[in-house]
């Protein structure tokens, strides 16, 4: 009886020990599952524990990371998308918490396109034109078991930019020949690319530039120019809903305490801003010379240092 | 003739079926008729549910805190001050059993305040992996001989060698902390059960929903309650693997004789004696299987707690998996596997092991397992230190094989993922659009065309010719719930989807399982392969699928089929294996074939049995169709998933979980009745 009661005190005397002595605030840096956003996080870990902090690499779920900012979980969100991730990272600012910590130097291409090989074999004549999609032999070159015959889209998923694109189809006039699949996750979209080319079938996806397959070739199609106010949803009407995606920025979010906590690590934070080429070169690290995240990081700073010094400044 | 009817199934089930097609045929498809789709009435639900987490979480009972941050104070909600303390603990004793693994400087920093952050030789230094590989062997000789000496540590030596040690070290961390959470929590609630009948009653549906409930649906409150990270992880886990303990306990203690109690009582033993050294260890079997499915149930969590900030295999695997890397990715799963087997043998043995109450030993003799153990750990501390000196490129490989840096056979697997691609692709693309338009659209396209009447005269009736009206009132109950809700409709989709890899899993499961029943090694063997398949991480099935189906309802159909085959065999094995060999006897001595034996006396005993498995198919089914909704869906599934990036995400997600919740338990009464009454009626129990 009385070990059981001790053990009990130990468990409970811990309980209170751990929950009052609590580790030396580290900075929490999401990390999501694709390389650049990976090494770009270990880039910041590194650059952070040079400046005399401590930084905790967090493995978070890209849309639910606003939350988790915002509630002050994570002090920062480096990589936020405007297409994808617009909608949580908005809605975490509306509900108070999350602060807008600037944008990269860069403008993000987010757009339906088709590999370079679809358009090197010919499977749909006239591209990157829209106008190509007019004709009902390049949609039939795009079906698949379970679009009924006509091309079909591979979207991201639902939430990211929910009705735009069957909206799109139908503002183009073109939804009797193309039609539009949801898929579930970006993992999909990537094998739906590898699938299809080696199968020999055309392919129209969702994809965004920076990315890992500029390396092998992607081109976005053109659309009819994006205005303000040319989706149905923002106003517009079927005529004008044919229009292409905007330039998007990349954004990043920070917890609205983190200037006050770490004042340097946010300047430097503020000031850092990465373009194309830099992420391309971090995904390029990992994805084709192999190289482990946190060494990729340490090369990437090493590349960079000027850059880096400039901004920890 | 109308008695007839009144005993005979089949003629009821034929009748039922008449009036559901007859249903399904008149009442014609029009949006604002009752008797096609109800109106969605309760629609505010999600709603409700988020103000009051909102609430809950953000204004309720606040308490000023001083925020030094800040300089002034904050109103905090009492019930999130204590969740956070409950997160600061389980954190807590993560990293402190990491760091033993891995080395770390936050326990310390944490015992200190902080304080000596820049004294490095404060750096708590890893047990070197070789350390460890010993010590399981010792810890695994000692337990229960040189078999299991030899699994435990071959298991992570190759653990080591493949560089997975430091994510397979802390995903271990995480699960040593959970599972023993999971097992204290488990048995208390299991005795409190056992003990109050009320307590009981309340416990079942709580412990129905928590183990139906698709995970996805409950990660977004975790996070806001708990904070992400390794410790939202664990609460996440202790969610899902702790009832089956709590229902194992129950079951095992309500099966104690009281011939048990009663010597208990008579040898003088006051309650708390009688609980702890009469009645659980009697009922000892059946909480070895609980904690056996707690260490399964805790490792098949590590890719959902990844979602939520969990570090280790389960977030390397999606890194892998987003990158096209299968062989990767199941290299990586091939660990979690291991993990699963080597914790479970060595608790089962730990839990097997007798006390030997007689035996008269020595200080020496009594810790002689501890002293090797530390004299060989201070040993290989001492070469690892050496070896630092040798290893000079900055990898010290007896002391921690760093991630990436060690052996890999993923080339192998991609080549094995392509030579199946090469081989097969022309004729599972032949297949997939034969399956696709041929079965999977004409069943989705029936399943949504059916009016929501003849849907519950079809379910209701059911509940009633099999388990009268109590059942046909609670299925009735369960379905309407839905129907009322703005997705019907998905929910079709969903019952379309499970209907069909439930019943493909079942035939699989059964035919596998009743051939491999024949003889005890291949039933052995069976077993094995369906312990491997449920730890295994499910996640790694979702890219090859894609990659050989297209991001087609085909992709997600085999995913879910992969899955929720194990159950099937699982149970079947286990049933036809425990039909009595007197029966075998009888049976043969009356001349029957093989065949006829299976047939006529083995399928229909362990028929009972059997269809509880298929109930759990459903469950796993569910579960992988849910996930299914990565590939891409037009289900509940893909609601729940994008929950996790919608601003009111956390209401519409536990809303839609316990509609699939509400699926599963609907489908659990109609079989559990069932299989209750077939029990009865061959007098088995």
């Amino acid at each position: 009886m009385l070990k059981f009661i001790t053990k009990i005190a130990v468990v409970a005397s811990l309980f209170v020990f751990s929950s009052v002595a609590k580790a030396a605030d580290p900075i929490r840096i999401p990390v999501l599952n694709w390389s650049s956003q990976i090494v770009m996080a270990n880039v910041m870990a590194q650059v952070f524990e040079e400046m005399g902090h401590t930084a905790e690499l967090v493995p978070a779920e890209s849309a639910s990371r606003y939350e988790a900012v915002r509630i002050g979980d994570l002090h920062v969100a480096h990589e936020t998308w405007e297409s994808t991730m617009a909608l949580p990272f908005y809605a975490a600012m509306d509900k108070g918490g999350l602060i807008d910590a600037g944008s990269h130097n860069l403008i993000t291409f987010e757009e339906m396109g088709v590999p370079n090989w679809v358009i090197d074999e010919g499977l749909c004549p006239g591209l990157p034109n829209w106008e190509a999609l007019k004709s009902p032999e390049c949609a039939a070159n795009f079906a698949t078991a379970d679009s009924d015959g006509k091309g079909r889209w591979l979207e991201g998923p639902y939430e990211w930019h929910t009705d735009v694109m069957p909206n799109r189809l139908k503002g183009l006039g073109i939804d009797d020949l193309w039609t539009v699949k949801f898929a579930g996750s970006a993992d999909a979209l990537w094998a739906e690319l590898k699938a299809a080319k080696a199968e020999g079938r055309g392919t129209v996806i969702f994809n965004w530039s920076p990315n890992f397959t500029d390396a092998a070739g992607f081109t976005f199609i053109d659309f009819p120019p994006y205005f303000e106010g040319c989706r149905l949803e923002n106003g517009g009407t079927l005529e004008t809903t044919g229009c292409g995606s905007p330039k998007g920025w990349l954004k990043k979010a920070a917890h609205i305490k983190f200037p006050i906590t770490h004042p340097d690590a946010y300047k430097f934070y503020t000031k850092m801003s990465f373009t194309a080429p830099q992420i391309g070169l971090m995904a390029d690290l990992v994805d084709s010379q192999g190289m482990d995240h946190a060494a990729a990081a340490t090369e990437f700073i090493a590349q960079n240092r000027d850059l880096i010094d400039l901004w920890k400044n | 003739m109308l008695t007839n009817f009144k005993n005979s199934r089949p003629q009821q089930f034929s009748f039922l079926f008449i009036v559901f097609l007859l249903l399904y045929f008149l009442v014609p498809e029009n949006e604002n008729s009752l008797l096609w789709r109800l109106p969605p009435l309760l629609k505010d639900i999600p709603l409700l549910i988020n103000t009051l987490l909102d609430n809950l979480m953000f204004k309720w009972l606040t308490v000023p805190v001083y925020d030094p941050d800040w300089q002034m104070y904050e109103d905090k909600p009492i019930f999130r001050i204590i969740t956070r303390s409950i997160a600061d603990f389980l954190l807590f004793l993560i990293i402190f059993i990491r760091e033993i693994f891995l080395g770390g400087l936050q326990t310390i920093g944490s015992i200190t305040g902080g304080a000596f952050k820049e004294l490095k030789w404060l750096y708590l230094p890893a047990v070197p992996w070789t350390a460890v590989v010993i010590g399981l062997f010792i810890l695994g000789y000692r337990l229960k001989g040189l078999g299991l000496a030899f699994i435990a540590s071959i298991g992570f030596f190759y653990v080591s060698i493949f560089g997975q040690w430091e994510p397979t070290m802390e995903t271990l961390s995480l699960v040593l902390v959970t599972a023993p959470i999971c097992f204290v929590l488990g048995l208390s609630f299991g005795i409190l059960g056992y003990l109050s009948k009320k307590v009981e009653k309340t416990l079942q549906p709580i412990l129905n929903i928590a183990q139906t409930m698709p995970h996805f649906s409950y990660l977004v409150p975790i996070l806001v309650l708990f904070g992400i990270g390794d410790h939202a992880g664990a609460v996440a886990t202790i969610i899902f693997a702790t009832p089956p303990m709590i229902r194992l306990t129950i079951l095992g203690l309500k099966k104690i004789s009281p011939e048990v109690v009663e010597s208990g009582l008579m040898s003088g033993c006051n309650r708390f004696q009688l609980l702890f050294r009469v009645l659980i260890p009697t009922a000892r079997r059946d909480i070895l299987i609980g904690v056996n499915q707690v260490i399964m149930q805790c490792l098949a969590m590590t890719t959902i707690a990844a979602f939520i900030g969990a570090k280790g295999l389960g977030f390397n695997l999606k890194v892998a998996l987003n990158g096209l890397k299968i062989g990767k990715a199941a290299e990586i799963g091939i660990c979690v596997v291991i993990i699963a087997v080597v914790l479970d043998k060595l608790s089962l043995a730990w839990a097997n092991k007798q006390k030997d109450y007689f035996a008269n030993l020595n200080f020496y003799k009594k810790n002689l397992a501890t002293i090797y153990f530390i004299l060989l750990t201070t040993i290989l501390g001492v070469i690892a230190y050496i070896s630092a000196f040798y290893f000079e490129e900055g990898f010290n490989y007896l002391y921690l094989i760093p991630f990436g840096e060690g052996l890999t056979i993923a080339p192998i697997l991609d080549a094995g993922v392509d030579w199946i691609w090469e081989t097969f692709f022309y004729y599972l693309n032949i297949f997939n659009k034969f399956l696709i338009t041929n079965v999977l659209f004409v069943m989705r396209d029936a399943y949504l065309g059916m009016p929501v009447v003849s849907t519950f005269v079809l379910v209701m009736g059911a509940g009633y010719i099999i388990g009268g009206i109590r059942s046909c009132i609670i299925v009735g109950a369960l379905i309407l719930f839905i129907a009322l809700s703005e997705y019907w409709n998905r929910a079709l989709i969903t019952a379309y989807m499970a209907t069909f890899a439930v019943g493909v899993s079942a035939i699989l499961g059964i035919v596998t399982g009743s051939l491999c029943a024949r003889n005890e090694i291949s039933a052995k063997f069976i077993l094995g392969v369906c312990d491997f398949f449920q730890t295994f991480p499910s996640f790694i099935y979702l890219i090859p699928v894609i990659l050989l189906f297209g991001i087609t309802d085909t992709s997600v159909m085999i995913a879910a089929i992969a899955y929720a085959s194990v159950p099937a065999t699982r149970y079947t094995v286990e049933g036809l294996r425990s039909v009595p060999s007197s029966l075998h006897d009888a049976a043969s001595m009356s001349g029957v074939s093989n065949f006829q034996r299976w047939k006529s006396i083995e399928l229909p005993l362990a028929f009972p049995h059997i269809m509880l498995g298929i109930n759990q198919t459903l469950i796993f089914a569910l579960m992988m169709i849910v996930l299914g909704a990565l590939i891409g869906t037009e289900d509940l599934g893909q609601i729940i998933m994008g929950c996790l990036s919608r601003p009111n995400g956390a209401g519409i997600g536990l809303t839609l979980g316990i509609f699939v919740s509400f699926i599963c338990l609907a489908a659990d009464n109609l079989i559990r009745t069932w299989a209750d009454e077939r029990k009865k009626l061959l007098g088995i129990e």
